[in-house]
């Protein structure tokens, strides 16, 4: 389980450096792929290798290559969605910040698949240094005539550049983010058309994750089936997660798909068990957009297995009893957090960063928020509990965009799972005025039973 | 109508004169150079940033107007985007302003105890500038350093791992720096002692 394909070599110093990435065997798939394959092939590569969309929906990255308009006679576009702002989610801007090489590498490949000449990475604007990083690497790649016209003497042309959000979650959504780099608000379109047939201005687009992109170059030099090899299942290759929360060693861990949760939670190479000792009370395993899952479900699904980092199987039980990988952004807490204030915190988000587009994610959100925020601070009544899922049940896939569904699924799971410690808010409303944190139960003055 | 009744101060024009230095200009001919021909509107947030950045921190009626100008674009396309996206700031804010992460992971780290403190220490609320314009305090979502909670971030300066002792010794520090005077601010006679 110790296989590394987007983190290799990222302890060599220096390795930011043009340089020092090509010493190490950098940009060799640049060669191989311009130079001794066709466009077609290296998509039939990235097919077999079984690569699925490392931002959240874990759609086959081949597949969604292969739908691009072939007969437009318009230009064709690649952009690498880097407007990570999942909370819990910092996997792409430890990547960038450390090899940002490995993002051009792959996104260089993949250009030349999608036959586009123009690419361009979106990355948000909250990181500016990141954005220092990445130009001063671009400028390296032209310099080296990795970038621009007739690469390596292959006859391929490619522009690359760098584009700046300005602090919007929804950008995150592919096309959210194609409005936002026609210098317009963040508004997600409908679907159909997809961006594949009319994307950025209006011509064929490919949207894809940072990571998604960073895998290309490994593929074509070790072939899809080799990468295929890796992982359980469907969920083929490594993936980046990105853990926070009560533990003892928060940070970005590489892991082959398939490692045990247990493992991952409790081993020293990863999380390293709880922080302080405690027990484990809760865990939202993609980063807060999905339900969460107490201790007992996490650790084993419903049927008994041991639940494992996989697609399948942190999905296993639908969204009763199952949760998602999504983006990777494993958020841990320990006996002591508190369920309702963090939805609410979460239910505060959502409301903030919806584009206001559609009614139902627009006055949901603003609802669950209140409602919520009711609760949380002592006012809530007994039917709000059902009130709740029955404005998240409303939200729920009747919006343009997954926000509506990322604002809706995370509470309705919370209530499945803990709707003891709602009931808790609404039973001791003096008890939650005073007190913010932590779980509540141990201001309870348990009343002692005597034996007559 | 009386300035204080006026909630939406966006609206008002001041008539100011605002213009770029000729290597801003040369610099957003570069950026405009990047987009397909007649798709020079895609420019609009990455200049947008530049324009807070370099005419005073902060966006008004008069700085939008002339970025429409300057991409040829309606004034209404300009701000519509203006106060869609958070990190354009339409009201006046202070020198540096300090935006504090309150979502999820950072919460169950310590990052509203963090606001409660920058709250009392500054004497403002959330939203607030000091009376000096030397900070503004803001309330931001999810700054993507989960695995370094608590976290704020200064201008463009990410401050990982807070406690109350960090915040005094950036706050003190911060305070340091504002009472320097920039080098074409110094006499000769500053420069060579």
């Amino acid at each position: 389980m110790e296989r590394k394909i987007i983190l290799e070599n990222i302890e060599i110093e220096g390795i930011r450096s043009l340089q020092v990435y090509r010493e190490n065997g950098g940009y060799k798939s640049i060669e191989k792929a311009l130079k001794t394959m066709t466009p077609d092939e290296v998509v039939a590569e990235v097919k077999t290798s079984g690569l699925r969309g490392r931002g959240g929906a874990g759609f086959p990255t081949g597949m969604k290559w292969s739908f691009i308009d072939k007969k437009s006679n318009n230009p064709r576009y690649l952009v690498c969605n880097a407007d990570e702002s999942e909370p819990g989610t910092f996997k792409d801007r430890y990547l960038l910040e450390h090899i940002p090489h490995r993002l051009i590498e792959g996104m260089i490949c993949s250009a030349y698949a999608l036959g586009a000449n123009m690419a361009y990475i979106y990355v948000r604007g909250e990181f500016k240094s990141i954005i220092g990083i990445l130009n001063e690497a671009l400028k390296e790649c032209y310099k080296a005539g990795l970038l621009g016209k007739n690469i390596l003497g292959s006859g391929y042309d490619l522009d690359l550049h760098v584009h700046t959000g300005a602090g919007a979650y929804i950008c995150g959504e592919e096309t959210a983010l194609l409005e936002s780099l026609e210098g317009k608000r963040g508004n997600p379109r409908l679907k159909p058309p997809f961006p594949a047939i009319k994307g950025l201005y209006g011509c064929p687009t490919v949207v894809n994750n940072v990571e998604t992109l960073a895998n290309i170059g490994w593929i074509v030099n070790n072939s899809g089936e080799e990468y295929a090899k890796i992982g359980i299942g469907r969920s083929t290759g490594t993936k980046l997660i990105s853990a926070c929360g009560n533990i003892n060693h928060p940070g970005v861990y590489e892991i082959e798909l398939g490692l045990p949760v247990e493992e991952f939670i409790y081993s020293d190479k990863y999380c390293g068990g709880v922080k302080g000792g405690k027990e484990l009370k809760a865990v939202i395993p993609g980063g807060s957009s999905v339900p969460i899952l107490p201790k007992n479900l996490i650790l084993n699904t419903l049927a008994g297995e041991k639940r494992l980092m996989s697609y399948e199987s942190l999905s296993e039980g639908g969204f009763i009893t199952g949760s998602m990988l999504g983006s990777g952004g494993f958020i841990v807490y320990d006996e002591d957090a508190c369920i309702v204030r963090n939805t609410y915190n979460f239910s505060r988000f959502y409301h903030h960063e919806s584009c206001g587009q559609c009614s139902p994610c627009r006055e949901g959100t603003s609802w669950l928020e209140s409602v919520l925020h009711r609760i949380e601070n002592g006012q809530g009544k007994m039917k709000d509990i059902d009130l709740l899922v029955s404005i998240a049940s409303k939200i729920e896939g009747n919006t343009i965009c997954p926000l509506g569904d990322a604002a809706a699924w995370p509470v309705a799971a919370a209530v499945r799972h803990f709707r003891s410690d709602f009931e808790f808010h609404v039973l001791h409303p003096e008890i939650v005025k005073n007190v913010k944190h932590g779980s509540l139960e141990k201001y309870l003055e348990i009343p002692v039973l005597t034996a007559e | 109508m009386s300035e204080k009744l006026f909630k939406y101060k966006l609206y008002v024009k001041n008539n100011k004169d605002v213009s770029f230095t000729p290597e801003t200009l040369a610099k957003i001919q570069t950026i405009i150079s990047h987009y397909p021909d007649g798709q020079h509107k895609s420019a609009l947030i990455p200049i947008l940033h530049i324009a807070q950045e370099e005419l005073g921190g902060s966006l008004n009626v008069d700085i939008m107007d002339y970025v429409a100008g300057l991409l040829n674009i309606t004034p209404i396309e300009v701000y519509e985007v203006a106060t869609f996206y958070s990190q354009f700031y339409v009201d006046p804010v202070g020198k540096y302003v300090i935006e504090v992460c309150q979502t999820g992971p950072c919460a169950i780290c310590g990052g509203e105890d963090i606001m409660n403190y920058l709250q009392e220490k500054l004497n403002i609320k959330v939203g607030e500038t000091t009376g000096d314009k030397l900070f503004s305090l803001k309330a931001v979502e999810c700054l993507g350093a989960c695995g370094s909670a608590p976290v704020m971030q200064v201008n463009t300066e990410f401050h990982e791992f807070l406690d109350m002792q960090k915040i005094d010794e950036i706050i003190a520090k911060l305070r340091n720096e504002s009472e320097l005077k920039k080098p074409e601010e110094l006499t000769w006679k500053e420069r060579l002692s």
